[in-house]
């Protein structure tokens, strides 16, 4: 790791307001430290905001819910009214990493961390992420990579907040001293490889994310989130789901397939919603969703497996939203 | 392993010892126990009789360091601080084979805070060329791995040695390379060296045979036969044969390799990570051509070894070398990805193996050819198992060698075992289909081990055995539940370089010393534990000195040898120890020697000439302030018998055949180990060979880059490692099994302990459940995905 210097800030005037000259934010320092102790990132200079009150908590709106950047992953998942109405995000959330990761790790940074692909990790690859001009996953070792929606870079999203943000139509409220506010959806967060590969995020570095707003679930909202791993402890996703289902009984109205380890930015899946729109949610629809969840896959030399694997979590995690199976024990976490 | 059964030359010159015959308890209770007599040295103690009869040997004793241990008192190496410290970083290599050109240290030996920079001139742990013209001159070792440790750098900060050590320029002339076994083999692979090498074994073993010829990366085959395969397989009713595969797996223990050197004019102090004290020292004398009395080695408690951590390595050599140069105290501690690649690993396996048996199960014939990577070391033989743990009329095993452009091999845990286990029980427990027998019924047919064969009877009667349908692949839906059970076996390996010294002080005070290392398997506890038992006071207040070459030499932890080769020092020490005291207190009672006993903590006149007094009272009328008495491992006394144990593992798992992925449930461990001296302890070593084998089945892997030959996974984020999670319910059934070798009648258990046969295990199991067999590791859901839809065709 590098030598730094870092500015330890407790209001959001006074953290915008160090974000120049090539300073980096750290929230929980999860992320932010694994990269630069793996020296693949080399900031001079940290803004803290840790320590900054207005940026935690978790609050009930009119609108739905308003949630602080620095909430961490175990206050989330243990938030009652999350988990009563929004239990898409206290899975994603309740399910990431390890409980000493959860209790440091702020929803902010878990949005923003960057991709766990091994090459990109490496500081002996220097890939076209670092702005280079190979990718060294095509060729190489690449059982965890995306199987779908690359073309530049095959690393897959690493996020399993955002596959539940996805999910439930969430927003992001970035501010910079400059510019005052702006509101993304969390799709329009990510930058796709294919667009810029050394970007993994619109964030200007004058910004800092200073609200995630949920919106209240239309009633008869039902939502899941599971992940799969090689291990149940501690493992990044092979395959996952987010799943919102709304019902008008039995019927299923309107649904949202999310999907993280599939490719480089968390997606839907258009083609298993509409699988799902209008039918009863039983064993057969929920199949035809995990089944039409891959199509157009491609993928790379040691990853089909995967097209094994998303088909099961997206039936099986429709099935658990819908109430019509327990939480699977082979899911991670 | 290390491996002394004969005596020194001097003692054997002098007239034989006296010996006297004693009757020893033999077999396990409840099943086998009998009385066998031997003829022992005369100075032995008397015989113990079985662990129900003792009062603290045998007893599930409070781990001596434990509280020390969980609560961050215990002072490692790597807490090691000393006044003006430096830290060291090392440079290692980023190309896997390449000479090295140039070295340019001037811009890292200016940097601020920097004391001394090293350019290793010797690299240790790689396999040595026989003939070493073969190179030519070379300036600097060839770097033949990625991660190859090249030059060090000592700094005031380990900031400053990290970014100075970035400034050390290398200069590589690179060289073809290959870092994938299989194309190794082939005649046009890049050679890793340019003619045979060979890699010498630590006192954990390890290493290749030197005697076998090389061809290309190909270094064997090193060749066992006994009687006539063609015929065996000819005399069979059934044969069946499959290729196995077994990954590369690291070490990985918590505390990495690492030491702290203090090198002073009159003596070098060396804080070293190791499973032997005297190994280091001896290295470090060696290679600084000093004697051995000025060189002192600490190891007060040691963070994790697993065979990787005998001698002083590039680490302790690095380090001390730096302290000489900078006269200051040097810490060298490995971080994670130098640990994953420069220190070690338990090499690969690639065997086809068969096997052939009559009707009966009696086995006509076994046939091994294995091929396996220890990178740029040896000793990836893997046919122990297929040698050693059944009866066949014929066996024929080639092991086979195979370099690559990776970091050298070391002992782990069983080296060859679970590779070799892996292979030979799954192959029985297709044996066992095919003759349609039971499997327990196959291996009592070929398996004459008296002891195993009570284990298999206890597998047997258990609620989970019994649990296991028959009938492979019988349930219904997704999620398949299995039972399958494997067998392992382990050796009798006893260290002779086992001394101990007891003190007793005046004020009746105990003390035992002796230079061994704890590496977590608990010696210390037990050292206390045989003193507790000799003089009847609680364990808690006898004083253990260990980790320390000051001390009587002790044994190395390799090959499972420390209890079972260092108990019976304590022992006689403690006995001889004892029977000094009372000669030497008889007078001030006005009474002989021989008139008293030392029991349950009291000093007892047997002819009554006074009321029994403790101990410590006694020990006030000592004639002078201390006695001391220092004792060596006395040979086993029937060194020819018992020379194998092991045990027997069922698994219990369920496959999600949707996802291929497996969960152990529960497992049933029944192993013995000799007379169990704290069986809390023992236990502790088979929960921990269960997860370490658990582990290597379904999850960790050195992953290296076919095409740049760098591992990509070189942390414990990407190389999987069990969790929590993944640790099912473990059940260990110890079996006392005595044998008669020694005045504490203990064996080991590192090595047998669960690593060796739980990946068969949970392979058997995973048939039982679905009726596929996945036949190599680790067993991730894409590997259980593979065999289920190929195999399942072949079904279908």
């Amino acid at each position: 790791m590098n030598g730094f210097s870092i500015a330890d800030c407790t209001t959001v005037n006074a953290a915008l307001s160090q974000l120049k000259d090539g300073a980096v934010v750290k929230a929980g320092g999860v992320d932010l430290l694994d990269r630069m102790k793996d020296g693949i990132q080399q900031p001079d200079r940290l803004v803290n905001i840790r320590n900054v009150a207005e940026l935690r908590g978790i609050r009930e709106t009119d609108q739905g819910l308003t949630i602080g950047p620095l909430a961490t992953l175990a206050e989330i998942s243990d938030h009652p009214h999350i988990r009563e109405h929004y239990q898409i995000l206290a899975d994603a959330c309740g399910h990431a990493a390890t409980p000493h990761i959860r209790n440091m790790a702020t929803v902010g940074g878990n949005l923003l961390q960057h991709v766990q692909c091994w090459y990109y990790r490496s500081s002996d690859f220097q890939c076209i992420r670092h702005g280079k001009d190979l990718c060294f996953a095509f060729e190489g070792l690449n059982q965890y990579h995306a199987i779908m929606e690359y073309s530049t870079c095959p690393s897959v999203a690493p996020s399993s907040a955002a596959v539940a943000l996805l999910g439930l139509g969430a927003s992001v409220e970035l501010t910079s001293a400059k510019r005052g506010k702006r509101t993304l959806g969390i799709r329009d967060l990510y930058i796709v490889p294919d667009a810029n590969p050394t970007k993994f995020t619109v964030i200007e570095p004058d910004e800092l994310i200073t609200a995630i707003l949920i919106p209240k679930p239309a009633p008869g909202t039902r939502s899941a989130y599971q992940k799969y791993g090689e291990k149940e402890s501690f493992d990044w996703a092979i395959a996952d789901a987010g799943v919102v289902l709304e019902m008008d009984g039995d019927i299923c109205k309107r649904a949202v397939i999310t999907m993280g380890a599939a490719s480089p930015v968390v997606r839907r899946s258009s083609q298993a919603e509409a699988a799902l729109v209008g039918k009863p949610i039983n064993e057969e629809t929920a199949r035809a969703a995990g089944k039409v969840s891959v199509e157009g896959a491609t993928p790379l030399s040691q990853n089909a497996y995967k097209l094994d694997l998303f088909p099961v979590a997206v039936y099986r995690t429709v099935l658990l939203a819908a109430g019509k199976m327990d939480r699977d024990p082979s899911a991670a976490g | 392993m290390t491996k002394e059964p004969i005596e020194d030359a001097i003692t054997a010159q002098v007239a034989a010892p006296a010996k006297k015959t004693v009757q020893m308890p033999v077999g396990v209770p409840g099943y086998t126990l009998a009385e066998e007599s031997r003829s022992v040295p005369a100075t032995e103690p008397p015989v113990w009789p079985t662990n129900k009869d003792l009062k603290y040997v045998g007893q599930s004793i409070e781990r001596y360091d434990g509280q020390l241990k969980a609560s961050g008192r215990a002072r490692y190496t790597s807490d090691i601080q000393l006044p003006g410290m430096l830290y060291a970083k090392f440079v290692n290599a980023t190309v896997p084979h390449a000479k090295i050109v140039s070295i340019d240290t001037a811009a890292a030996e200016k940097y601020p805070g920097v004391k001394g920079v090293h350019v290793i001139q010797h690299v240790l742990g790689n396999a040595e060329l026989r003939n070493p013209a073969l190179e030519g001159q070379v300036k600097y070792p060839v770097v033949r791995y990625a991660g190859q440790p090249i030059a060090a750098v000592a700094a005031t900060t380990p900031y400053a040695a990290e970014e100075a050590a970035a400034l050390i320029k290398v200069k590589y002339q690179a060289m073809p390379f290959v870092v994938d076994d299989v194309e190794a083999r082939h005649p046009d692979a890049p050679n890793v060296f340019p003619g045979a090498a060979d890699e010498a074994g630590s006192a954990g073993g390890g290493g290749g045979p030197n005697d076998v010829k090389q061809t290309g990366n190909v270094h064997g085959p090193s060749v066992h036969k006994h009687g006539d395969t063609e015929q065996g397989f000819k005399d069979a009713d059934a044969v069946v044969e499959a290729h196995y595969v077994t990954q590369v797996q690291t070490h990985s223990a918590l505390e990495t390799h690492g030491v702290v050197a203090d090198w002073k004019p009159d003596l070098l102090t060396v804080y070293a990570s190791t499973q032997g004290t005297s190994g280091v020292r001896e290295e470090l004398a060696g290679f600084f051509k000093i004697p051995l009395t000025k060189v002192r080695v600490i190891t007060e408690y040691m963070g994790g070894g697993f065979g990787a951590k005998f001698g002083a390595g590039n680490p302790g050599v690095v380090a001390a070398a730096l302290s000489k140069k900078t006269g200051a105290p040097v810490r060298l501690m490995l971080d994670r990805s130098e640990e994953h690649l420069s220190v070690g690993n338990r090499p690969s396996s690639d065997q086809v193996l068969r096997i052939g048996a009559k009707k009966d199960g009696t086995l006509t014939a076994i046939h091994l050819l294995a091929y396996g990577t220890a990178g740029c070391g040896t000793g990836a033989g893997c046919a122990g198992p297929a040698q050693n743990l059944y009866q066949t009329a014929s066996l024929h095993t080639e092991e086979n060698d195979v370099f690559i452009n990776a970091g050298p091999g070391a002992a782990m845990r069983a080296p060859g075992h679970p590779q070799g286990a892996f292979a030979l029980e799954q192959t029985m427990d297709e044996l066992a289909v095919k003759l349609s027998m039971d499997p327990i019924d196959l291996r009592d047919k070929a398996d004459s081990h008296p002891v195993r064969r009570v284990e298999r009877q206890i597998v047997r009667e258990s609620d989970l055995w019994k649990s296991r349908n028959p009938v492979a692949g019988s349930d219904k839906g997704p999620v398949k539940r299995g039972v399958g059970l494997a067998q392992s076996v382990w050796y009798r390996f006893v260290s002779m370089g086992s001394n101990a010294e007891v003190r007793i002080h005046k004020d009746g005070s105990l003390e035992v010393l002796s230079a061994v290392q704890d590496i977590g398997s608990g010696v210390r506890t037990v050292m206390a534990q045989i003193l507790a038992e000799q003089f009847g006071v609680p364990p808690s207040q006898i004083s253990v000195k260990v980790g320390d070459t000051t001390y009587p030499e002790g044994p190395q932890s390799g090959g499972s040898v420390t209890t079972l080769s260092l108990t019976p020092a304590v022992r006689d020490a403690a006995w001889q120890a004892s029977q000094k005291f009372l000669a030497d207190i008889a007078p001030a009672f006005g009474t002989t020697a021989d008139d008293l006993v030392l029991i349950d903590g009291e000093v007892r006149s047997q002819s009554g000439k006074f009321t029994p007094i403790s101990f410590k009272r006694a020990a006030s009328k000592m004639s002078s302030s201390q006695i001391a008495v220092h004792a060596k491992r006395v040979p086993d006394y029937d060194p020819k018998k018992y020379l194998t144990y092991g045990g027997v593992d069922v698994a219990e798992v369920e496959v999600d055949t949707e996802l291929g992925r497996i969960h152990v449930r529960r497992v049933l461990s029944v192993h013995d180990c000799g007379r169990p001296m704290n069986p809390a302890q023992t236990i502790s070593q088979i929960n921990g060979g269960i997860i370490q084998g658990i582990s290597f089945t379904l999850f960790e892997n050195r992953l290296l880059d076919p095409k740049y030959g760098l591992m990509v996974n070189p942390d414990l984020e990407q190389y999987k490692i069990a969790g929590s999670r993944e640790i099912p319910e473990i059940d260990v059934r110890l079996v006392e099994a005595y044998i008669g070798q020694s005045s504490t009648d203990a064996s080991g258990i590192g090595e047998a302990a669960g690593v060796v046969s739980i990946g068969a295990a949970i392979a058997n199991a995973v048939y039982n459940a679905t009726g596929v067999r996945v036949r190599s590791t680790p067993m991730t859901p894409a590997v259980v995905l593979a065999a289920l839809r190929t195999q399942g065709k072949e079904m279908a």
